[in-house]
Parts: structure tokens; sequence; C-alpha cells
């Protein structure tokens, strides 16, 4: 690992100075779990190193007064996990973070440190783009809100500039009575990264028509992403196991996978269309009371 | 470079250690402290054998940054029992229900079982298997382990050394804090 300085930031503005001073040679620190390894690795091999850990104002989970929740970037997954706030805003939300690597490095790991790694494979992106999250960045120029459908670029690559830190997640108040779910499929082991992994949130009008849609996958693409042709194929539609049939192969050329361990881009693909399917059947099945 | 110097409690005593802002937790308690209990598996954060307690929470000491734990609370698996006992009940349950088979994991699933029992004392058998998810026994002995913690959770408090323990191995073989430093 190259050798570096570390500077413990006291506050947002004083990391933002020090990012400032030490431009593309500074790397923020928040849990460690991605960067220690991609440090090791030779990856990442920042002069300077700027803690975040003690940055009281980028932690916490509040509700907001219009329904909403916000979440400090610095905040642990574990915390995301266990957090009555979460629950009550999405009991999903709860699921989704619980299901993420194990117990130990949820309690190291941050949700904001996720979401600047951009890897395609983590549990939280998938969840976030289905419930319309929003990333609160800082720089020199103030603040700004970033989608999370549009946060992911590329591999690794994100819409937070040089210069900026992530400073908070932001969720919409969800429509009364949308449902949600979170699968993801585990051929290996239970603490492996996903083959593909799917989230939802799905709401029906009283005529059994769609109203809100989201379908969102990980490890499916450079970038989790969501399926706007899937989506859009089924808004306003009656939704029926047997239209979920017709739509969900769409989704095969919306991906683009890679090959690897977990399979050819060819299996995944199908593997895609397999759990949109099951995705969105078992919240159709919820929406009928079954 | 930078070096800084740390403050902290490992196992209930104060430590001041300076170190430079790579060194790793995990070489810390094991190098300049000479506390070896806690082991190195696969140095990615992934087998669990380097799991410590820090501030009530399991971390791997293997990929956990030492200037992240200035200030905290570290608790490795030298600091469960006071030296020649008594053992905790998930000590004693790993010796009694044969939750070890080469030892090497034994430290690391004892700490993630003890934060696991301090968070749900009563805990399902699921409950177990998803928390000790994290921490894996090449030896695949792990039906005794999760069989220890759940006899551990209906054991009430500390526990004596079983008898003739201490014949086997000699009464408390740890290497004291600090003597590799010296």
């Amino acid at each position: 690992m190259r050798e570096f300085d570390y500077h413990p930031a006291k506050s947002a503005a004083e990391a933002l100075d020090l990012l400032g001073r030490y431009g593309d040679d500074a790397h923020f620190l928040a849990g460690g779990t991605s960067l220690m390894l991609m440090m090791q690795q030779g990856l990442v091999q920042p002069g300077h190193v700027v803690g975040l850990r003690d940055v009281q104002e980028l932690r916490g989970i509040r509700p907001l007064p219009n329904g909403g929740l916000e979440i400090g970037a610095m905040t642990t997954h574990r915390q995301v996990e266990l957090a009555p706030a979460t629950a009550a805003y999405s009991p999903t939300l709860s699921e989704n973070f619980s299901r993420i690597a194990t117990v130990r490095i949820r309690n190291q790991a941050t949700i904001g440190g996720n979401l600047v790694h951009a890897d395609p494979a983590q549990d939280p992106p998938p969840m976030l783009l289905a419930l319309d999250a929003e990333a609160v960045v800082s720089g020199s120029g103030g603040q700004r809100t970033i989608p999370l459908d549009g946060f992911f670029e590329d591999f690794f690559q994100t819409a937070v500039q040089e210069g900026e830190l992530l400073t908070a997640i932001r969720f919409p108040k969800q429509p009364d009575g949308v449902r949600t779910t979170y699968v993801k499929f585990l051929p290996r082991t239970e603490d492996d990264y996903a083959t593909v992994s799917v989230a939802a949130a799905l709401k029906l009008d009283s005529a059994g028509r769609c109203e809100h849609i989201r379908v969102a996958l990980g490890s499916a693409a450079p970038v989790p992403l969501r399926v706007h042709k899937v989506e859009n194929a089924l808004q306003g539609q009656q939704l029926t196991t047997a239209l979920i049939d017709d739509v969900a192969p769409s989704v095969r050329d919306e991906v683009d996978p890679i090959s690897d361990v977990r399979g050819s881009a060819n299996y995944k693909r199908e593997m895609a269309r397999v759990w949109v399917g099951r995705a969105l059947k078992a919240l159709l099945e919820q929406a009928n009371g079954k | 470079m930078s070096t800084h110097q740390l403050r902290f409690t490992l196992n209930g005593q104060s430590q001041e250690v300076s170190v430079p802002a790579h060194r790793r937790l995990i070489d810390v308690i094991r190098e300049d402290l000479g506390l070896t209990g806690t082991k190195e598996g696969c140095s990615v954060g992934v087998c669990g054998a380097c799991t410590v307690i820090v501030d009530g929470n399991t971390q791997s000491a293997c990929i956990m940054p030492a200037i992240l734990v200035d200030g905290c609370a570290i608790t490795t698996i030298e600091g469960l029992s006071p030296e020649g006992g008594p053992l905790t009940p998930l000590q004693d349950a790993f010796i009694r229900h044969g939750g070890f088979q080469c030892g090497i994991c034994t430290p690391g699933q004892i700490m993630a079982a003890t934060a696991l029992l301090s968070e749900i004392p009563h805990p399902t058998e699921l409950q177990v298997k998803q928390y000790m998810m994290g921490n894996l026994c090449r030896c695949t002995g792990y039906y005794k382990i999760v069989e220890s913690i759940l006899a551990a959770a209906e054991t009430p408090g500390p526990v004596p050394i079983p008898e003739g323990a201490a014949g086997l191995a000699g009464p408390a073989q740890r290497i004291a804090g600090g003597q590799r430093n010296a």
C-alpha cells in the first residue's frame, strides 16, 4: 500500500477545504471497507486521505416533515438496517440493508461510501433507485441534489464531481399503498454478490392498473439501473401474471451484464428476466391480497 | 506519510500507540501490543478470523485502519475472561459442545457470538445462523458452533474452567500484552 498522510476532518466544510487543498491526490475515507482493499491492491493510491469519521453532521437518520426520509452519508449499513425510522419509512429498505454482506461489514461500511464506490453488484443502489432516492452533494459552489437515476455514470463512476462531497441520501414520501420488494439470486453463498438482484415498487389503482411502478437491477450492467422500458410497458396497464410474462423478456435487451464466476452474460440476461418476473408477481400477489 | 498518536482502551486497559496512517488495527493488536489471540485469515474482511469488538460492534481488524479506532473501546478474545478463569458461558459452551476443531477461527467465532448474545440474549437457531454467516470455519464444524451458541444463551453467568482443562494446556497460557513490543 502506498503510504499516505491522514487528515481527520471535524466538519463537512473542513473536509471540503482539505479536498480542495490536495486535489486529485486526496481521497475521502468513510468506513474503509472498500478503500482499504483498493489501496492494498494498488487500484487507488492517494497521497492524502481525508477522514470523515468525526464529521457528526454526516450521520443520522431523519424522518422528513413531508413523509420522506434523509440518511446521513456516514451512517453505517447496520444503523440503517436497525433504525426504527427506516422501518417506519419502508420495511423493505430495512430488509435490503440487512441483506448486505455480513453483520461485521455492515457495522463498518457506510451508505455514502457504498454509493460513491458505485460497484454495480451492491445491494442498496437498486433499492434506492426503486424508492426514487436522490443524493445530496456539497461543493465549493454550494449544495445540489442528484437523482439516483443518473447518479451512476459508469463502472465505479458517479456524477459526484471532483471537489464535491456526498453528504446525505434523501427519499421522497412514497405513494400511499405502494408495495416494495428486494430479491437477489444467490446460487453460491448467502454473503456473495448477487448474480442478479431486483428491487421493485408497485401501486395499482382501484381498477388494478399500474399507477406507480419502479423496477431496478443490480449486477446486471456496468451500473445499477432502472429498466425504464419494462416500467413504461406496464405503466397504466391492467397488471396480470400473463402481462408480466409478456413484458419481462424485454429486460434482456435493457441490461448489459458481464460474464464472470457468477454466470455468463447470456445466463445473467435470462436470470434478469426470471427475477424481474418473480419480483413483480410477488408484488401483484400482495396487491391482490393473496 | 503522517504518524498518529492513538489512545484507546484494549480489554479495559488504556493504550497509547504511535502508528503510521496506513497501519491496520490487526497489526496494532498483534504486532505492536502482542495480543495474538486475534487471527488473520483472508485479509479482506470475509472470513471473520480477525473479528474484534469496537465500541460494542464487531469489526474486521484486517480491513480497519487503526486511525479509525482512536478513542474507542476494543475487546479481543483475551479480554473476555480474567486470567485463570472463570470462562464466559460461550467459551465454556464451545469446549463442552465441541464448537471448534482446528481452532483458528475460534477467537473470531467467540467474539462474533459474544456480540450476538449481547444484542439478542436468546436467539433462535436461524438468528444465530444469520448473525454468524460472516465467520467461516474451514473445518466446516458449523453445527457444533451453532449448538454451542444456543447452549451458552441458556447459561446464566461465568463458568469455572472445566476440571482437567488447566492440566491439558497449562493454566491460562496467554501472551502477556506488550511482550512482543519489549
